[in-house]
């Protein structure tokens, strides 16, 4: 019992993480209507400017926090105006490539600062806390709880502001939220920001965990988009749910089934759904 | 030539097209009009098999083409443009038509890597089609300019062209007025005019009043996806509901 | 189409091609040469799909892997001789296209691309812990090389660099033959479109189907080739990296042009060379300049002087028919549209 209550922990731990990620990507997807395949790099440099803040500057793990959030959304705001600005009109393929050369950019990059070693990052939440014959690491309490507070702001954001509203009226019509007045550049920046402030973040929570090294974007990108796809793209619900299935299914796919496969199940999962409905689980409407 | 049987599109909850009925006889000109988003595309959408209809049948040629795949449907005869007309923009115009009549052709891989005398073959009818179809829409002349640098006229003249090269019993445009100036249009018309002249069955979708009413044998009139009229350009032209619904606002526009 | 610039130019780089080993500096410079036109022949694989097609396989490094590990695993564990290993390579990372083609390709673009990234990933993972079948991280060790023809020994620099011209000319002439027929329009003509495609008669899925089992093929064999050459193997081969440097290849010459991919496929690895320090940071600089490319340049190098040739060749005929209006009657609809 207590090892099933175990992976149910690290299943909502993960998919916390999991969810973060998505919520960011599938926002973003419904500005650009292209996948953003730089994600994980954002992943990815949020966990490295955390690590320089609290290693270099030598802060502590919250100012790491407040400082990833703040680089990566800077460095997706940046990749909004300078890269996926400019190519509104291009056809989608162009989209793809210039978000794979941003990945490859800031990847390279971190590799050429950092090295392509492993690193370390220390957080104050070393405790092991044990309640019910439950051994709860307190960082993953952590990653819990800071996932669950960070997409509460989001949703009371999108729902209660107007600049919220208009996020998601863009995320739904473009053209439509164009013709009503909006500002999509501003809509579109600020949305980049808070993707990109998502994912940072939700890095340093799990880096701790997980270590820091140059690819650890990857498999974390590649596993929410079989998120948003599955959820529906630029669904908020759909990212969230998504991620917490995800994180359910490699928490108890590794455990009982295999640690080796255990990033296979998000794929397989993807390939299985996407073979019988190809508009993904939550797909409304035409598209 | 063509019947359409209670024809019924959903989409969750919203019938976008809702039971419509109705015949166009062969080598005619048929005008599809009614407000924006009254559904014309999207019947269509479904007349020419991009979309499957929820219920309803569509009968071609005395052949029920219902539920069939686009390009079945285009194989049978039927071909269509669209509202925005994609082309090859860096090719010659030529170039962009070439492929027009491929789906009259039997060549597959092996001929390709072989080089077989049938694709030599094949590809010269293609060029020869392609041609006759440029000179019949009137721009034999430029069979050689880069498509990108062709006006607005001449891009949906080679649209019909390509339409024609798929060697067609009937034409659905979409449009084929749109963005184009009122001489412009009258040119369109004379030669919407030539096609049906020479057999086809001509349906198209229009907003332009005055092009319409000069060109039509029989106008539809769908409004919130169901047909609300049919008849002639003069029984339109006098009938209350569709003035109502629809043509006094824009006739005042037009 | 003007005899001279093209098939003289043809010839004329066949030429170089062939006189490479005598103006080479060593054998080194061989081996580099060699392994570029492997990875040319994957790349012109790449570009069928994607630069003609439309549709970006972003687990084209995975088949090209799975080619490589049918050698490996064939001609290793079974002791098959080389060339049926090889010609099986092909074959297997087809009969694989065709099914993930099948489930694939009826998505939306980007779809499919989210698609073959979750593929990709998988025939990566599978290859790293399906340790009974692909040794796992440990890797194959020992590939054979081609077995002797007469006394050309094909483990050595000079006929391994002659093989692989061989089957890159090969796989050219072939992808030319396909770009240049009606199969070829009808693939260009899906890239334009589904709906205008469907609209002329296109069977959507039959032909992306086959323009994505072709574009594997060449992957496979590619792979295979690969694992002849290098003569050992790992699961790094399968790294979406790969598909990314030949993204670039792709994008640098010139996205759906014949030469474009070839010359980016031989051009930049040189250009890596050369800038030693670059290696294994290259994508700091490619990165950005695949970014600058896509903005400024999507034609890449070769596809925009295609481009600005074919214009003025236009205008020249133009010229010449009489009666012709000289001016451009409009404004030109295009600015903006689409581009092939």
């Amino acid at each position: 019992m207590e090892l099933f209550l175990q992976q149910v922990l690290n299943g909502l731990t993960l998919g916390g993480v999991y969810s973060l990620v998505a919520l960011g990507l599938t926002l973003v997807y419904g500005i650009l209507h292209v996948p953003n395949f730089a994600h994980g790099a954002f992943y990815m440099a949020g966990a490295y400017s955390a690590f320089f803040i609290m290693t270099k500057l030598g802060l502590n793990y919250w100012w790491g926090m407040l400082g990833a959030a703040a680089v990566v959304a800077l460095i997706s705001v940046l990749s909004e105006r300078l890269v996926f600005h400019p190519l509104r009109k291009a056809p989608y393929l162009h989209h793809m490539i210039a978000s794979i050369g941003i990945l490859l950019f800031l990847e390279a990059g971190a590799q050429a600062i950092w090295g392509a070693d492993f690193h370390r990052m220390e957080t104050p939440y070393t405790q092991l806390l044990e309640f019910g014959g439950l051994t709860l690491p307190a960082q993953r309490l952590l990653i819990i709880g800071a996932a669950f507070l960070l997409v509460a702001l989001l949703q009371l954001f999108l729902k209660k502001t107007i600049t919220g509203a208009t996020i998601v009226a863009m995320a739904q019509n473009r053209e439509g939220a164009a013709l009503v007045g909006i500002d999509a550049n501003r809509v579109a920046m600020l949305t980049f920001a808070i993707a990109g402030a998502l994912a940072g973040m939700a890095a340093v929570l799990y880096a701790p965990i997980n270590l820091v090294y140059t690819s650890m974007g990857n498999l974390v990108i590649t596993k929410a988009f079989v998120i948003i796809v599955l959820g529906g793209m630029g669904s908020v619900p759909g990212a969230i749910v998504g991620g917490l299935i995800i994180g359910f299914a490699e928490a108890f796919g590794a455990f009982y089934i295999s640690t080796d496969y255990k990033d296979i199940i998000a794929f397989a999962l993807l390939v299985l759904i996407l073979s019988v409905r190809p508009q993904g689980l939550f797909a409304k409407g035409a598209h | 030539m063509l019947e359409i049987d209670s024809l019924t599109k959903r989409f969750g909850g919203l019938a976008a097209v809702n039971d419509v009925s109705v015949q166009f006889a062969r080598g005619t000109i048929n005008a599809i009009i009614g407000p924006n988003g009254a559904g014309k595309t999207t019947f269509f959408n479904l007349v020419s098999g991009a979309i499957a209809p929820t219920s309803g049948k569509v009968v071609f040629d005395g052949r029920d083409v219902t539920g069939l795949r686009a390009d079945q449907v285009a194989r049978l005869g039927m071909a269509r443009t669209f509202q925005s007309t994609t082309l090859f923009d860096t090719a010659t115009v030529l170039d962009n038509l070439i492929v027009g009549h491929r789906l009259r052709t039997k060549s597959s891989l092996v001929d390709v890597v072989l080089g077989t005398k049938r694709l030599k073959d094949e590809e010269r009818i293609c060029r020869e089609k392609a041609r006759a179809a440029l000179d019949f829409v009137g721009l034999g002349h430029v069979e050689n300019r880069i498509a990108g640098d062709i006006s607005q006229e001449e891009r949906k003249r080679v649209a019909f062209a390509l339409a024609l090269s798929t060697d067609p019993t009937m034409l659905l445009l979409d449009e084929p007025a749109g963005g184009v100036n009122p001489e412009e249009t009258v040119g369109l018309a004379k030669l919407i005019r030539k096609m049906a002249a020479s057999g086809l069955t001509v349906c198209l979708i229009e907003h332009k009043m005055d092009m319409i009413m000069n060109l039509a044998d029989k106008i539809l009139v769908l409004n919130y996806g169901e047909k609300i009229a049919e008849g002639t350009p003069a029984e339109i032209r006098a009938n209350p509901v569709v003035i109502e619904a629809y043509l006094g606002s824009e006739h005042a526009a037009a | 189409m003007k005899l001279f610039s093209s098939t003289t130019g043809w010839l004329l780089l066949l030429a170089l091609a062939l006189a490479f080993p005598f103006l080479a500096g060593n054998d080194y410079h061989l081996t580099v040469m060699s392994t570029a036109y492997i990875y040319a022949i994957a790349t012109i694989g790449l570009n069928l799909i994607t630069g003609y097609t439309g549709q970006y396989n972003l687990a084209h490094s995975g088949f090209m892997a799975v080619g490589a590990y049918t050698v490996g695993i064939l001609t290793v564990d079974h002791q098959v001789p080389f060339w049926i290993a090889f010609v099986l390579a092909g074959v297997v990372a087809a009969a694989i296209g065709f099914f993930v083609g099948l489930v694939s390709l009826r998505l939306k673009t980007h779809f499919f691309s989210i698609f073959t990234l979750c593929v990709g990933y998988i025939m990566y993972l599978l290859i790293e812990k399906w340790e009974s079948l692909t040794h796992g991280t440990v890797g194959i060790i020992g590939i054979p090389a081609p077995p002797n023809i007469g006394s050309i020994d094909f483990t050595e620099p000079r006929p391994q660099y002659y093989l692989v011209l061989f089957f890159l000319v090969l796989s050219l002439w072939i992808m030319h033959r396909i770009v240049r027929s009606l199969l070829g329009r009808t693939f260009m003509a899906i890239r334009n479109g589904d709906d205008l495609a469907q609209a002329l008669g296109i069977n959507l899925m039959r032909n992306k189907l086959l323009a994505f089992m072709l574009s594997v093929f060449f992957a496979g064999l590619a792979g295979g080739l690969y694992a002849g050459f290098v003569r050992f193997i790992g699961p790094g081969v399968a790294s979406v990296e790969h598909t990314f440097d030949m993204t670039m290849y792709m994008l640098i010459g010139g996205i759906g042009t014949l030469l474009g991919p070839l010359l980016g496929a031989i051009g930049v690895p040189w250009l890596t060379q050369y800038l030693q320090v670059l290696q294994d940071f290259r994508f700091v600089v490619f990165g950005p300049l695949l970014v600058i490319l896509v903005i400024f340049l999507p034609y890449g190098i070769v596809g925009t002087w295609m481009n600005r040739k074919r214009r003025k060749e236009a205008l020249a005929a133009q010229a010449a028919v009489p009666g012709s209006p000289r001016e451009v009657s409009s404004i030109p609809a295009a600015k903006g549209a689409t581009h092939a």
